[in-house]
């Protein structure tokens, strides 16, 4: 196995990078049921780079679901911002990768997370911050999953963000269908009645989540539900 | 403690002027509020829309406003009535601020019980005990108006984790030396430390008294060689604290300034054994939990002896 050899990563490299990673099973579907999502943001999506990390212009990422970081490492590995060598060492004391992720540890990681309900209500103030610097370039984009719904500070930041015409922000739901209690008529409804653009896409399908992410939706924040099949099969 | 007179500004009327003149020429400055004072920033908010943000009553959401601001750059000041801004969110606040490793001018008004006929649900008497389990925090309890400026112009201008802790109550002037411990008077007998809105109620106890009197606004840090100084100055390593919110939050402070001296530790402060189910003023909860004169004197008296005569 190549190790940083700084060779270019591909999609198909990820499930590689993530067995060099150990961690219980519990986490390895949700691992799984980003990755997708995860590629096209940071391949095709986000205006971001390594070197870009101090630079206030630049899009973010908010990994709220912190549970089962390994794809999101995975991705971060293969784009660069961090040494595919300590994907090997994850979870040790001395590791600077965590079953959940440490914006102070990892160079690249945006937020820590772990508790759910934090990511978009924390893209709501980034949001407002550059809004608020004049900065109407850089998107927020947010990660959560279906089951982290049940918290609800996200439903507060929903009703914002709706309210004040967030464009910038972005909440993609990754929906594997782990919640107990459901969501009766659908995710994207719950977005869209608080006057967000709401999308429902195949969570698997990339230029179907890519033309989600990219079509525009004036005046309003967007909501892209990734639908992945219960289990998240890989 | 006296309630501040209409002619002078108060806590909350300071605060908001402080915070106004900031964000004119600060572009860093934000304030977040869950509904509660924003007429006080109505003006503010014609002048600098983007950065007067009011959530709605969503508490978890203005906190975690706070952290994605800092985030962005921006030097978020957070302002909401005690209970709503430290208890309901502290996980927020233990996370969105503290974990994510970014600061916030964290405000609240209401002390401990100003308003106790609002009952229970309006106070928050362990709201520094609360911040005490987290690292990193700055805390100020002022006793004045006055006393507020200084410590909320530096916070507006730093990036770290502030608390200033309001209240519609005041000493009748202010007594605060910057962030160290004031010598209000000087004794034998021991020390007592009164902090913020207690000072007048302490100094009222302690007429006639052989005894230091010192007072803190600021908190965290705790002034610990201030209060290692007086210690050594007095006869007897006797110490009692005099804090508005909860009894004895400051008392390990006081032990680790004071861990290689032998020494006596009397905390007085908003009892930890009873909720007190009753309406009333102000006054009529500071004698419900010995913060009247009359009860930090017995308690006084009762710990450091009577050495001052018939008085004491």
């Amino acid at each position: 196995m190549r190790v940083d050899t700084g060779e270019k990563r591909g999609f198909a490299d990820l499930p590689a990078l993530i067995t060099r990673m150990t961690g219980d099973e519990k986490h390895s579907a949700a691992a799984n049921s980003t990755m997708d999502v995860l590629w096209v943001l940071y391949d095709r999506v986000l205006d971001i780079a390594p070197d870009r990390m101090a630079d206030q212009d630049r899009d973010r990422f908010y990994l709220s679901k912190g549970h089962g970081p390994m794809a999101y490492y995975a991705v971060l590995a293969a784009k660069g911002f961090i040494r595919e060598s300590i994907l090997d060492k994850w979870a040790a004391f001395d590791s600077p990768l965590g079953q959940h992720p440490d914006r102070v540890l990892v160079p690249g990681v945006e937020i820590s997370s772990g508790s759910l309900g934090h990511g978009l209500p924390l893209a709501v103030g980034t949001a407002l911050g550059l809004r608020a610097t004049g900065r109407d370039q850089p998107r927020v984009v947010v990660l959560v999953g279906d089951a982290e719904l049940d918290e609800g500070s996200n439903h507060e930041a929903i009703a914002l963000a709706g309210r004040l015409g967030l464009e910038r922000l972005t909440v993609v739901v990754v929906n594997n269908f782990s919640g107990t209690h459901g969501w009766p008529d659908g995710i994207a409804a719950r977005f869209a009645v608080e006057g967000w653009a709401a999308r429902t896409v195949d969570g698997r399908d990339h230029e179907d989540l890519y033309a989600a992410f990219t079509a525009p939706h004036p005046g309003r924040p967007l909501a892209v539900e990734a639908l992945i099949k219960p289990g998240g099969s890989q | 403690m006296t309630t501040t007179t209409a002619t002078t500004p108060t806590m909350r009327e300071t605060f908001a002027r402080t915070v106004t003149e900031a964000m004119d020429t600060d572009p860093r400055v934000a304030i977040v509020l869950a509904e509660i004072s924003r007429d006080l920033f109505a003006d503010t908010a014609l002048r600098h829309p983007d950065r007067v943000i009011n959530v709605g009553i969503r508490e978890q959401l203005m906190v975690s406003v706070g952290g994605g601001l800092a985030l962005a750059g921006m030097r978020p000041v957070v302002h909401s009535y005690g209970p709503f801004l430290v208890e309901r969110p502290f996980e927020q606040i233990k996370l969105d601020l503290g974990h994510q490793d970014v600061g916030a001018v964290l405000v609240s008004i209401g002390g401990s019980y100003d308003d106790p006929v609002w009952g229970r649900t309006h106070q928050v008497p362990g709201d520094i005990a609360l911040l005490d389990t987290l690292p990193g925090w700055t805390v100020h309890s002022p006793g004045h108006p006055a006393e507020l400026i200084r410590p909320l112009r530096a916070a507006l201008a730093g990036d770290d984790r502030v608390y200033l802790r309001l209240s519609t109550r005041s000493n009748a002037q202010p007594y605060a030396r910057g962030t160290e411990l004031a010598i209000l008077r000087e004794g034998r007998r021991g020390v007592v430390l009164a902090v913020g809105t207690t000072a007048d109620a302490v100094l009222a106890a302690t007429e006639g008294a052989d005894v230091t009197v010192l007072y803190a606004a600021t908190v965290r840090p705790f002034d610990g060689p201030g209060l290692r100084r007086a210690v050594a100055a007095a006869d007897r390593a006797d110490v009692v604290l005099v804090e508005p919110y909860l009894r004895g939050t400051s008392a390990p402070h006081v032990s680790d300034a004071l861990a290689d001296l032998p020494h006596r530790l009397r905390s007085l402060g908003v009892r930890r054994d009873r909720e007190i189910h009753a309406y009333g003023t102000p006054e009529d909860h500071d004698a419900a939990h010995g913060l009247d004169p009359a009860g930090i004197a017995t308690a006084i008296r009762a710990f450091l002896g009577n050495p001052g005569g018939p008085t004491w």
